[in-house]
């Protein structure tokens, strides 16, 4: 084109990144790869896989398919190397990541052409997003490494981490697994996802170039099955998986009663919520950022619009103008606002969800631009005229669709918002300050954006409540992800049941011990009671487990707004009124008394567990809270009957948790004795809830149920039934012997969530 | 890519006459700085040109360019030397080279002060390119206001077919709407024909919101281009505040159905910068935007820059700013 005809057009014209080194590099490894274990490359197997550009089809190189043998290499490789790896300290495993980093740094480009050549993304994008995340990550986990003896005195590794990351991010993801887990001392097997295996390899480069120790870091390369053979793998310590709620849930289940450690990073269909009093043009430029970043496959993609009615007809133009200057094209031209779909598998899923909307009713709006057939592309694409119930409101599209729904009220704004089984991540506009942090609070998801989109940094931790996953990445937060906290040490004596002594009356009337459900004295659904030292106990069923979930659910969201200082006030109340009533109750004066102190423990917390302002480099303030998880429920060990259930309710509801108590199957006496004073105590209907039974079949029906967000299992012998069953919605499970009660900050851990909120400065 | 949609191109841009004063408008203007701001960094990677569509662009911003002299040492000896620079912008040798003769590319206007318009408009005669005089007790905007119309009715007799004037920055700060909604269209009917473009002084308002108000209220008070600066100001056109302005054009717009253009002014030197803002005005109205009769760039030294790009287009090697002739 001439620069006379240009001049009249005005058209940007082709603007490419050249792919040459990233080529060279491929060649030089003659396109095909081995894999990376304890150190070396592997010869590259027969067993292996193409990967390809999306962009235009065509393979790239020629990957190894690991095997049992290559995991078990691998893993064995990073348990010889792990106790060498803490015990060199803090600072010299800070140089290391420091040299990675500074590597990372170096080679920028190169990492950013291959990201994109092998995930089709934008070169805008890995070159300024993605690269620049990477090496801030190993920064700011550097400086964990160096600190963490003062930082987090007496923690210590988990051991060998399992990790296994999506096709989305694939370097970034890479570096948000491993350098926690290097930084607090551990070492790992990581598997890049089968479809973007390459930066990862040449991630192993760095490895070798900087002088990492052998083994610290192995790379395996292979599709699910790989991922399964480390899943389930007997020396692995602790699995990372970012990727489907689907593959997150075979996850739990395959990990359920080992002992693994699990932290899952899953999907999402979050939202993007719009008020009336938005700077509108700015939060259309926001949704290109949520929903158009990365073709729309991010898990945390603010794919779900909520926009005000009073506004919705003029947004929703001004929206469609906005799309049709969006650039869909060959990624590695550097005026390309859209680049490739994944994989031709992903492009269908796509494809067929979409005309599913539309059969269901939806509008679809599509920019005229250009859109290549060359490679996997697919258009902005906008559905308006969806409701809630549409399939395309409810799942993840994961590809460059926008559903746009309207609310009336603030009210309405947060049902709709938190009408989802995910809870990853949301986005809030409003100029009303007021507003945006009562939202904010309100949303159930693990970050929300306030007048922003997509914020990551290393030092605020990134993960998802519900359905998305739990533990955290990046911060603190995610720290605790990859170390475990000090063995307490001062041990609790376990307490048995009181037998009776001759001072105690014999009981003159018939005693009825029934189920404590909504604030009341419940008799059983089943009718049924179970005999233990002589006296009747209700036999709670799944019906009795049922009317407790919905007791506690519809306690729980008023007993969380109130303020830290009334929550503790009950507590104290219970302890003083558990005080008064020593003589009455069947517990050794011991254990009565560790139970008051707990309470106090607890109550002492109720306004002290607080969150912290991370320093995100970004300006404002990237703050986060402690939520409560909503409704807990604890199945609770035959010994210590009262301390235990004075422990969990003291954890729960000081966070503003309602929970459901399963006591001690050998003992349920002081449990059944507990429901007057808790009567008495001021403690509002349904926070508390108290079923005797059988623990297996009570816990069964708990960690089936889905409108329970959290199950505690300190009963050793239904720990891994607890954690299989809660795959169903993934809700945070705690399955261990009964944790010594003094050591609170453990207990509060487990009773919240941690949600991380941007709000950016500036008038 | 699609053909471009040059259907505008077939028919003048129609003058914006103004509307009532809306209040309700006015007053629920949102802008959200930090988001403004990502919008503002993030723009110029998402776009670029290069090669001859970078020669292409860079020639686009000299024909969008208002020439500027605004010293007050200004002689009629310097104003002769930058309208002979206006004509010839670029060497003819380079124009040669790169295949741009046809396009005849020239400054969009020459800008100097009053006392210059006679001198400039007599140097220009019949390159059709027009003077732009600053007006209106240019650049405090605090002389009388009868003076001030005064200004620009001479300035206009004297043969300026484009008055740049100052609105009263205490108008915005203390929310008197109705007062430089009246201080404009006054402006505006003293203009008579010629065109009006209204300084904000945006460096000087303070919020991006009370940018974004100012931009409004001076189209409906009949603004044919919002500026951003003087030029004398201690923060001049940047990214942020052009979205800002170029945002309440495209609401104006849709509003009103009339084209506001758009000119960024002071601190603009390189030819980046330019291209920066070609770019955003593109991106953000669409391409009747990015010509003269819609955009300017208010600019003394940037011309050279551009100069020496072309060059470097023209033979690959890097140029140096004596290359080129002064203005």
């Amino acid at each position: 084109m001439s620069i006379t005809e240009i001049f009249d057009s005005m058209e940007y014209g082709p603007a490419p990144e050249t792919a040459s080194p990233a080529i060279q590099w491929l060649e030089s490894h003659g396109r095909q790869f081995g894999m990376f274990i304890a150190g070396e490359w592997t010869q590259p197997s027969a067993d292996s896989f193409q990967t390809y550009n999306p962009a235009n089809k065509q393979p790239l190189a020629r990957v190894s398919q690991a095997g049992s043998p290559e995991i078990d290499h691998a893993v064995e490789a990073a348990r010889a190397a792990q106790p060498v790896w803490f015990q060199m300290g803090g600072h010299r495993r800070a140089a290391f990541l420091y040299a990675i980093a500074r590597q990372i740094q170096k080679h920028a480009r190169l990492f950013a052409v291959l990201e994109t050549l092998d995930n089709g993304k934008p070169i805008r994008e890995t070159r300024d997003i993605d690269i620049p995340l990477v090496s801030r990550h190993f920064y700011h986990h550097a400086g964990w490494a160096q600190v963490m003896d003062r930082e987090l005195p007496g923690y210590e590794p988990i051991g060998v981490c399992g990790q296994i990351i999506p096709w989305n991010f694939p370097l970034l993801m890479l570096s948000w697994k491993i350098a926690p887990a290097l930084a607090m001392g551990n070492t790992v097997v990581l598997k890049p996802a089968e479809f973007t295996p390459l930066t990862a390899l040449l991630f192993a480069e760095i490895c070798v170039q900087i002088g990492l120790p052998r083994g610290v870091v192995n790379i395996v390369t292979g599709d699910g099955e790989s991922g399964r053979l480390i899943v389930e793998h007997p020396d692995v310590d602790k699995i990372a998986f970012t990727g489907s709620t689907e593959v997150g849930r075979m996850i739990r289940k395959a990990t359920a009663g080992t002992g693994k450690k699990l932290s899952l990073e899953l999907g999402g269909k979050s939202p993007y919520v719009v008020f009336e009093d938005a700077d509108q043009d700015s939060a259309i430029e926001g949704l290109v950022d949520a929903i158009w970043f990365n073709q729309g496959q991010v898990c945390c993609a603010g794919s779900r619009l909520l926009v005000q009615e009073s506004i919705a007809t003029r947004f929703l133009e001004k929206l469609k103008l906005r799309m049709s200057t969006l650039r869909v094209g060959d990624p590695l031209d550097k005026s390309v606002d859209i680049g490739a779909i994944i994989e031709r598998i992903q492009l269908e899923r796509i494809q067929s969800l979409v005309a599913q909307g539309v059969a269901e009713g939806a509008e679809m709006y599509q920019p005229s631009g250009p859109c290549p057939t060359s490679g996997w592309f697919y258009p902005p694409t906008l559905l308006s005229n969806v409701g809630p119930a549409s399939t395309v409101a409810q799942v993840e599209i994961f590809g460059p669709v926008l559903v746009a729904m309207t609310f009336r009220t603030p009210a309405e704004a947060v049902a709709l918002a938190n009408n989802t089984p995910y809870g990853l991540a949301s986005s809030v506009w409003t100029e009303n300050l007021a507003l945006a942090h009562d939202i904010a609070a309100k949303i159930k998801a693990g970050t929300v954006w306030v007048n922003c989109t997509n914020q990551f940094d290393a030092a605020s931790g990134f993960g998802g409540y519900r359905e998305s996953g739990f533990g955290r990445e990046g911060g603190r937060e995610g720290l605790l992800e990859y170390a475990k906290p000090p063995t307490p040490t001062t041990q609790t004596s376990t307490f048995d049941a009181r037998s009776s002594t001759p001072n105690d009356p014999p009981p003159t009337l018939d005693t009825t011990h029934k189920l404590y459900i909504g604030g009341k004295q419940a008799r059983p659904d089943g009718g049924y009671s179970i005999q233990v030292a002589g006296q009747e106990f209700a036999l709670a069923n799944r019906k009795d487990v049922r009317n407790a979930v919905e007791a506690a659910a519809t306690a729980q969201a008023a007993w969380a707004g109130q303020s830290g200082h009334l929550r503790a006030q009950v507590l104290y109340y219970l302890a003083e009124n558990l005080e008064n009533t020593r003589g009455s109750l069947s517990v050794s004066p011991e254990e009565l008394s560790l139970g008051i102190q707990t309470l106090f423990d607890f109550a002492a917390m109720a306004d002290k567990f607080d969150g912290q302002v991370h320093g995100t480099p970004f300006k404002g303030v990237t703050y986060t809270l402690n939520e409560p998880i909503g409704v807990v429920s604890a199945v609770l060990p035959d010994q210590s009957a009262l301390l235990a259930l004075l422990s969990a309710i003291g954890a729960a509801i000081a966070m503003g948790n309602a929970i459901i108590a399963i006591p001690s199957r050998a003992n349920p006496l002081p449990a059944a004795q507990l429901y007057r004073i808790l009567e008495a105590s001021d403690v509002p209907a349904g926070v508390v809830n108290i079923l005797t039974g059988e623990p297996a079949e009570l816990a069964a029906v708990l960690a089936d149920h889905d409108g329970v967000d959290a199950i505690w299992c300190f009963r050793e012998d239904l720990g891994g039934e607890v954690e299989s069953r809660s795959a169903g919605n993934l809700k945070q499970t705690w399955a261990t012997t009964l944790p010594v009660p003094s050591d609170v900050r453990t207990w509060l851990r487990h009773s919240t969530q941690v949600k991380n909120v941007w709000i950016p400065m500036g008038e | 890519m699609s053909a471009p949609d040059i259907a505008h191109l077939l028919r003048p841009t129609e003058r914006n006459p103004g509307i009532p004063l809306d209040l309700d408008w006015v007053n629920s203007i949102r802008v959200n700085r930090s988001a403004v701001e990502r919008r503002a960094a993030t723009l110029p990677g998402r776009r670029t040109v290069k090669k001859q569509w970078q020669a292409a662009w860079l020639l686009r911003a000299i024909t969008c360019m208002d020439l500027t002299t605004l010293g007050g040492d200004d002689t009629p000896g310097t104003v002769q030397r930058l309208c002979a620079k206006a004509i010839q912008p670029v060497r003819r040798d380079l124009i040669e080279a790169i295949g741009a003769q046809s396009l005849e590319v020239k400054v969009g206007a020459v800008c100097v002060y009053h006392e210059m318009v006679s001198t400039a408009v007599r140097c220009l005669q019949g390159t059709g390119i027009p003077v732009a005089a600053v007006a209106a007790g240019f650049p405090h905007g605090l002389s009388p206001f009868k003076q001030r119309v005064e200004e620009i009715k001479a300035s206009v007799e004297s043969g300026a077919r484009e008055i740049d004037i100052v609105i009263t920055r205490a108008h915005v700060l203390n929310n008197e709407w109705r007062a430089l909604y009246d201080e404009v269209a006054a402006f505006r009917e003293a203009c008579g024909e010629a065109h009006l473009k209204t300084i904000l002084a945006t460096g000087e308002l303070g919020t991006l919101r009370n940018v974004q108000r100012a931009s409004v209220i001076a189209m409906m008070a009949g603004a044919d281009f919002i500026k951003t600066s003087t030029g004398k100001e201690s923060v001049n056109a940047t990214i942020p505040v052009g979205l800002v302005m170029v945002r309440a054009i495209r609401e104006y717009f849709d509003r009103t159905g009339y084209r506001v253009g758009y000119k960024p002014a002071g601190g603009i030197r390189t030819a980046k910068q330019s291209l920066d803002w070609l770019i955003l005005m593109k991106e953000e109205l669409g391409d009747p935007w990015v010509r003269n009769d819609l955009f300017r760039i208010g600019a003394s030294t940037l011309l050279a820059d551009i100069e020496r790009q072309l060059e470097h287009y023209a033979t690959g090697r890097y140029s140096a700013f004596n290359r080129h002739p002064m203005g």
